[in-house]
């Protein structure tokens, strides 16, 4: 791939703007409610692009891609059976528990809930795990960036490296936020003219259907495997995913993807800066409104690649790798000029992931682990230095995490497989943590340990395919296997958090006022306009959804 | 009292949109065969330039609105 100079014009401007952005922001950081929650005062719109953006990460773009083009439609379930729902469920019924507890952070709701050791467990786990991808979101983009384009990957660290801790020592969350926003916008006109010009070439919709239906076909399953969301899953064996629908709606639909957006600082710190309880509440929300049609945006390219593509172009160093996907279709599809804008949307995905890492990273050091163990009482300007500091460690460490994601390539999988084994009961401790007032603090804590050390037992005791005999119990594909060690997990953690409460001494019910569903006063919705009102808002995204679901059958 | 973001994003775009115009209109018109010789550049600069317009004036709209003398 080579660029002209209009490329690297465009990808100039995008630089000048973010570091632009921080420096503009800079006279406003005077108090850590500044720098770390960006003074609690941002808009909705801003706070809930931000939301979806902050997940969005060039990973994101080029995984879903590549799941489109190995799986077809049935990928668009990451966002209508995953996203979505959960999306709503955290704007309408856990928003005024975040928000109105007035905790800096997750790990800090926790501590307020239910005790220290439970906050701390949190804290910790989600500092590392931040770090870490952080890392792997810079590693990454160097690797792809060498491939594409012949750019050295160490140049590719230092300098996004360079950037995002410029910006964000800055200008803090804002900073952090506003660039978030810019992403979200630059992919929406870095990607959409792709899917038309895609489609142009494919005959449209119904053209596109049929090439995919001899690529089903090919692949031995039915003709409509790879353009039909619902129909093929029945059975593992009936789509190239490998999962049946309960397997999928359970484990992807509930637990994984509830335990992410309903308690991953990462994304609900965008929520809490926002202006208002409604606000807060209609930040998911709002960004429930485009996460529905980025299938279109994402998935959508992948499906054309296949369909249009020979699949030698899909072999890179002998192997099958879809992830070439999305950068093959900029590569053929994309005259000069919008190919330094597609490039520059993938830049400032993978940048902004760090940045959001990042500046989650430094909240959570800075009140839950420096300000609750370390040094209690300190200034305010103590902890924005402390801040400071943190963005600093946090974007070196991040630079050491990408180098051993370099030498160690599988270390990386292994990883991720540990941090989905802490994500899985998460959700579990915080639906009793909201909704059960006699759920206690020790049962909190034994649950989320039950339930990690569950999905680690669960792990080891399966296995995927062929590999599976020597296993108690096999998976048709890598995929079911996760969704139901998801399962598992979730079951473990509410299960013995519930006994572990049953026979602890819980709080008393003055002191969990505002903390739990039911000891905090019902939010009513009055004298708000329709269009703030967070349920109604929900009521039309979930219809919406439903419908999108019913098209692709 | 902050940035209103409205600014960056609107001009931004604005920028990047006249440029893809203007490469769109003057620059190599040989590259969309790959677009079916649709210049994709100059609608997609349009789209943007449109679209930090709009934001612009979003933004200096909201200004006017909240301005000093209109407070009480």
């Amino acid at each position: 791939m080579h660029l002209q100079g209009i490329d690297y014009a465009i990808i100039g401007v995008y630089f000048v703007f973010v570091l632009g952005i921080g420096a503009a922001l800079k006279r406003f950081m005077k108090t850590s409610l500044d720098f770390f929650e960006s003074g609690r005062s941002l808009a909705a719109w801003i706070t809930g692009l931000a939301f979806l953006s902050a997940n969005l990460g060039a990973q994101e773009v080029i995984g879903m891609a590549a799941s489109g083009a190995k799986y077809g439609i049935m990928t668009s379930h990451f966002y209508w059976v995953g996203a979505i729902p959960a999306m709503i469920f955290v704007g309408v019924f856990m928003m005024p528990f975040y928000y109105g507890s007035r905790a800096h952070s997750v790990p800090e709701y926790l501590r307020l809930r239910f005790d220290e050791k439970t906050r701390a467990l949190n804290a910790v786990s989600f500092a590392v795990m931040t770090l870490f991808s952080s890392g792997i979101s810079m590693y990454v983009m160097g690797l792809l960036f060498q491939l594409l384009l012949g750019w050295d990957i160490n140049v590719s660290i230092f300098v996004s490296a360079i950037v995002v801790l410029v910006y964000i020592l800055l200008g803090g969350l804002t900073s952090s936020i506003y660039n978030e926003v810019l992403q979200f916008f630059l992919i929406v006109f870095g990607f959409l003219p792709l899917v038309f010009i895609g489609l142009m070439h494919a005959g449209g919709w119904s053209g596109l259907q049929s090439r995919l239906s001899t690529v089903a076909t090919n692949a031995g399953f039915a003709p409509g495997a790879w353009t039909q969301s619902w129909q093929h899953m029945g059975s593992p064996a009936a789509n190239p995913m490998g999962v049946e629908w309960f397997g999928m709606a359970m484990g992807l639909g509930f637990v994984l993807s509830f335990g992410y957006w309903c308690t991953d600082f990462l994304v609900i710190q965008r929520a809490m800066a926002a202006k208002s309880m409604n606000a807060a509440r209609r930040t998911p929300l709002l960004a429930a409104i485009p996460k529905m049609f980025f299938p279109f945006i994402v998935i959508l390219p992948g499906m054309i690649a296949i369909a249009l593509l020979p699949s030698s172009s899909f072999v890179v160093n002998g192997k099958l790798d879809y992830n070439m996907a999305m950068p093959l279709m900029l590569e053929k599809f994309y005259p000069p000029g919008l190919l330094g804008l597609g490039l520059t949307a993938l830049v400032a995905s993978f940048m902004s992931g760090m940045a959001g890492n990042v500046t989650a990273f430094n909240t959570v050091w800075t009140y839950d682990i420096y300000k609750a163990y370390l040094h209690k009482n300190a200034g305010d300007a103590d902890y924005m230095r402390m801040g400071r500091m943190a963005t600093v460690f946090g974007t070196l460490a991040s630079v050491a995490t990408a180098y051993v994601a370099m030498q160690f390539g599988n270390i990386m999988d292994l990883l991720q497989l540990v941090f989905s084994f802490i994500n899985a009961p998460l959700f579990a401790t915080f639906l009793l943590g909201m909704f059960w007032a006699r759920a206690t603090a020790n049962g909190a804590f034994w649950g989320l340990l039950s339930g990690t050390t569950a999905a680690g037992i669960h792990y080891f005791l399966t296995g995927v395919g062929a590999a599976a005999t020597t296993k108690l119990h096999g998976y048709p594909s890598d995929m079911a296997q996760n969704f139901w060690g998801a399962i598992w997990a979730w079951s473990a953690c509410f299960v013995v958090t519930i006994v572990v409460s049953l026979v602890t001494k819980p709080r008393a019910a003055a002191e969990l006022k505002g903390l739990v569903y039911s000891l905090t006063p019902k939010i009513t919705e009055e004298g708000v306009a329709w269009y703030r009102r967070p349920v109604l808002l929900a009521i039309i995204v979930g219809a919406l959804t439903i419908a999108l679901n019913i098209y692709f059958w | 009292m902050q940035l209103d973001l409205r600014y960056p994003i609107g001009l931004m775009f604005g920028i990047i949109g006249l440029l893809l115009i203007g490469y769109g209109l003057l620059g190599d018109q040989s590259v969309y065969a790959v677009s079916l010789g649709v210049n994709v550049n100059l609608w997609a600069g349009l789209g943007m330039t449109a679209f930090g317009g709009l934001m612009l004036g979003g933004g200096w709209l909201s200004a006017r609105r909240t301005s000093p003398t209109e407070r009480p």
